[in-house]
């Protein structure tokens, strides 16, 4: 089998994987878990965390 | 308060340290700056001294402004970030003074090595192999804070922000140790294990992820926490955030090539550089609508809050400049801008305008909830601190575009009889008034730090705030209130 094979299969997985991260990223039934995930930098805002 | 027993303390005495570091090595790194650029104006500048001669401190300039204030204002941040919002506390304060003490050794050391003239020559990768070893241990303990506390979170997500921290943090330990592979001769000289092209090739693997994931990804992890947290609104949308991580840090690793356009570097590994390069554009941008777009229906905060502002005019920046970055590494253009002003120009534009307004916005953000204070000392003077800075960057960029293309149309240029048309001093020449702005760019940048370290040490030590400011700010709701 010739090198060059494998070089064109790893662009062709990385295009297939770039497809996945996009469709699992963007499927509705991870809407939720992304929304409460987004609001994560506002989830401790009680001012007992103060630190030390 | 009754709920402090069950709530996480968080570690914030090593935020606060590195805190105040990135504004001290904010100042010293940026003065090394005006300086060089006054050596460059008024070549009597270095005094005759070799410590002071202009190959030796342009590194420490270099090294300074990246990985002593922007490596602080990321320690900063990211150590704060990942205990907000895993909220944990860090998984040892031992660790975590190491870190600190570690890096600051690390600068220390850079700043003496430097101007004697210890380099091992690779840019950005110049200190020799005893300090090699040393970050090299100080970054494997700070991975090992960092992810210890990812694992001991409280949350069921990982936030963005922390995987852009990630990903840096991981990437920089792979890039340092292998570039900075060396066979010592003695304490203070070594040479790297790679030869010729291969040894060029790993530089610029090195030297351009320095740019994608140190400078990069590492700030973007800012950006994913702070333009978000100071706009009071979650980001624009997170499953873009997402898609942005995977594919950035999927295309950077591939674009070093073309810092070696036209070079012995093999043609098809040129070629593949300016593609990699080329494709690029489609994540910077998309983080960079990402962010913008987390401000939409609050764009009248940005009349007056001007924390707000440094965030958000450092993402124009870092709009600008992967757009010029791209469009530099076309071999076309890039026989045009290689090797002039045009590329510290367009460094420049991503290092004044993307990473230190970002820092900036980020340590303004974070020095009031450092210190116990309501808000820093003078939103004024934070003000001000943003049109010195925003002036001073377009300044500086604007004069190095100019002097590049002068340089390269000069450079080109050939007779009817295949002569050079100008000599290389004429083109040094003509590079003189750009030079003379450069300077006045770049000062009025570091002055504005130096109002920053004012406004710093006014907020540590008044408990007040600045009066007048106060009565500006006041909305009409709070008034009526």
């Amino acid at each position: 089998m010739d090198i060059n094979f494998l070089r064109a299969l790893s662009t062709l997985f990385i295009f297939l994987a770039f497809i996945g991260i996009c469709v699992w990223a963007y499927s509705g039934k991870r809407k939720s878990a992304f929304e409460e995930a987004a609001n994560l930098p506002f989830a401790d805002e009680d001012e007992s965390q103060r630190g030390n | 308060m009754t709920s402090s027993i069950d709530q996480p303390a968080y570690n914030y005495k090593v935020v606060r340290q590195f805190t105040v570091m990135t504004v001290v090595w904010g100042v010293v790194g940026m003065l090394v700056g005006v300086l060089i650029a006054g050596q460059l104006v008024w070549p009597a500048l270095n005094f005759d001294v070799p410590w002071l001669s202009f190959g030796r401190l342009r590194p420490l300039h270099t090294n300074a402004v990246i990985f002593a204030f922007g490596g602080c204002a990321l320690f900063a941040s990211s150590l704060f970030v990942v205990q907000r919002t895993c909220q944990t506390r860090l998984i040892s304060d031992r660790l975590a003074a190491v870190v600190f003490w570690g890096w600051q050794l690390v600068i220390v050391l850079a700043a003496i090595s430097l101007p004697l003239g210890y380099t091992s020559g690779k840019e950005y990768a110049e200190l020799e192999w005893p300090i090699d070893i040393l970050i090299a241990v100080v970054w494997v303990s700070y991975a090992i804070l960092f992810f210890g506390t990812i694992t001991r979170r409280k949350t069921s997500h990982i936030y963005v922000a922390n995987w852009f921290f990630g990903a840096f943090i991981v990437t920089v330990a792979v890039l340092h140790i292998i570039n900075s592979l060396a066979v010592p001769v003695s304490l203070t000289k070594s040479y790297s294990v790679y030869a010729g092209a291969v040894d060029a090739m790993v530089q610029w693997w090195y030297g351009h992820n320095a740019v994608g994931f140190f400078l990069t990804a590492g700030f973007l992890g800012i950006m994913y926490y702070f333009v978000p947290k100071q706009a009071e609104r979650p980001v624009y949308s997170y499953r873009l955030s997402i898609v942005h991580f995977w594919s950035l840090i999927a295309v950077y690793i591939w674009a070093g090539p073309h810092h070696l356009h036209f070079t012995a570097l093999p043609d098809w590994a040129q070629s593949l550089g300016m593609v990699m390069s080329l494709l690029l554009l489609a994540p910077s941008w998309g983080g960079m609508i990402n962010g913008i777009m987390t401000l939409s229906g609050a764009w009248h905060k940005l009349r007056t809050d001007p924390i707000l502002r440094f965030l958000v005019v450092s993402l124009s920046f870092y709009g600008m400049s992967t757009f010029e970055g791209p469009m530099m590494s076309i071999k076309t253009v890039n026989s045009l801008s290689h090797y002039t002003d045009w590329t510290i120009g367009h460094v420049h534009s991503g290092a004044l305008g993307w990473v230190a307004m970002i820092s900036i916005g980020c340590i303004y953000h974070l020095v009031p909830i450092m210190f116990e204070r309501e808000r820093m000392y003078s939103i004024r003077m934070i003000n001000i601190h943003f049109w010195m800075s925003t002036i001073g960057t377009v300044l500086y960029i604007a004069s190095m575009w100019v002097n590049g293309i002068i340089q390269g149309l000069m450079w080109r240029a050939y007779n009817a009889d295949s002569s050079l048309s100008y000599s290389f001093v004429q083109s040094v020449e003509a590079s003189y008034p750009g030079y003379v702005v450069r300077f006045i760019g770049g000062a009025i940048f570091t002055a504005g730090m130096l109002l920053m370290a004012w406004n710093l040490y006014l907020t540590v030590t008044r408990t007040d705030t600045d009066d007048e400011t106060t009565t500006e700010e006041k909305t009409p709701e709070a008034v009526s209130a």
